[in-house]
């Protein structure tokens, strides 16, 4: 088994409101509201898939992807 | 996760989405840790059923792909009580908010904890009446400013962890929004318990208590939650009487539960009948 690493972080536009949670607690910053207050992962490289966002996003629109680490994109 | 059997998304009935709470509001978060819970006990859709009263709360039984009925203001347990009794095999899960529970609901509360019936209900602590436009609930608190208490409320609020302890459920968990992992697990336990299960997690209303007694945003009142509660028997306690404990209450497998005592009735009652 390969170690986790990111693929992408699904988020869903239609659904995010824009409270600010994840960027507030996200550990590394990764995540930032845009000029129309959605949330856009501006500093991917520093996502350590520890999915706090996920799990406290109240709109169920942020999902952290992650493959294993010998698989092709 | 593929290989699961279940996924979060499968549980949502996602034409319903955006839901409507607000920007912020910690019911999302409930919701989104409930399915979770959900998941990692592969409950089977069709053997769940949730029942919810009226509320911002409430609204999370129209957003999950289960049975669910959104029934009258603080009767969802006794809609459940009655969907249970009928058919005991089911899992039973009933959101509300504070208001729906332990006000206008507060009866069949206490009375549902009392008979220990196999029911989960999840009390989703936002102190306030969001709903219908920030009114103060039994669980504001003292001294805490509301809609209709523009100089701040003097009544005293429940404790929901000694209520449901004092009126007898057998599983009585306390988490908040920000311990969402925690959340989940207390939910898992919850559900798998059998009797009376009550999880009490505070979630924040940013546009109504939040806005009135100034706690800042969303994840100001998040953080307010890290802050403000410390697991059952902290150190911190000692120094900060004022914490208020995270985590489970009681556990209590002995207790006789209601389905199961009915069912002995109606054996004593058949005897001798072909």
């Amino acid at each position: 088994m390969g170690k986790l690493k990111l693929k992408e972080h699904l988020i869903n536009r239609d659904w995010c409101k824009g409270c600010g949670i994840c960027v507030h607690f996200c550990p590394k910053q990764v995540l930032e509201l845009d000029d129309k207050e959605k949330v856009i992962a501006v500093r991917k490289e520093d996502c350590i898939r520890c999915k706090l966002c996920e799990l406290r996003c109240p709109d169920l629109a942020i999902e952290i992807i992650t493959q294993k680490e010998d698989e092709d994109e | 996760m593929a290989n699961k059997k279940y996924n979060v998304k499968n549980y949502l009935r996602e034409r319903f989405f955006p839901h409507i709470w607000c920007p912020g509001c910690g019911h999302g978060i409930v919701l989104g840790s409930l399915l979770r819970a959900v998941e990692e006990l592969e409950l089977d859709p069709t053997n769940t059923v949730m029942t919810s009263g009226i509320g911002c709360s409430a609204r999370i039984s129209g957003y999950v792909n289960f049975h669910s009925l959104h029934t009258i203001h603080g009767r969802a347990l006794a809609f459940a009580t009655g969907v249970k009794l009928a058919k005991p095999k089911l899992n039973l899960i009933v959101p509300m908010g504070d208001g729906d529970a332990l006000a206008i609901g507060g009866n069949h509360f206490i009375h549902a904890a009392r008979r220990n019936i196999d029911i989960t209900a999840i009390v989703m602590n936002n102190k306030i009446y969001g709903m219908t436009g920030g009114q103060f609930s039994p669980l504001t608190g003292y001294g805490q400013k509301a809609t209709t208490a523009p100089y701040s409320t003097i009544d005293n609020e429940f404790d929901v962890v000694k209520l449901s302890k004092a009126a007898g459920a057998s599983f009585v968990a306390r988490s908040t929004t920000f311990h969402a992992t925690e959340s989940i697990d207390f939910i898992k336990r919850a559900i798998s318990h059998k009797g009376f299960s009550v999880v009490e997690i505070f979630s924040q209303c940013p546009t109504h208590y939040g806005r009135k007694n100034k706690k800042g945003d969303a994840a100001n009142m998040m953080e307010n939650y890290k802050n403000s509660t410390v697991p059952i028997g902290s150190k911190k306690l000692e120094k900060d009487p004022s914490l208020i404990e995270r985590g489970v209450f009681v556990d209590n497998d002995q207790a006789p539960e209601y389905c199961d005592e009915y069912e002995k009735i109606i054996q004593v009652a058949s005897k001798g009948r072909a």
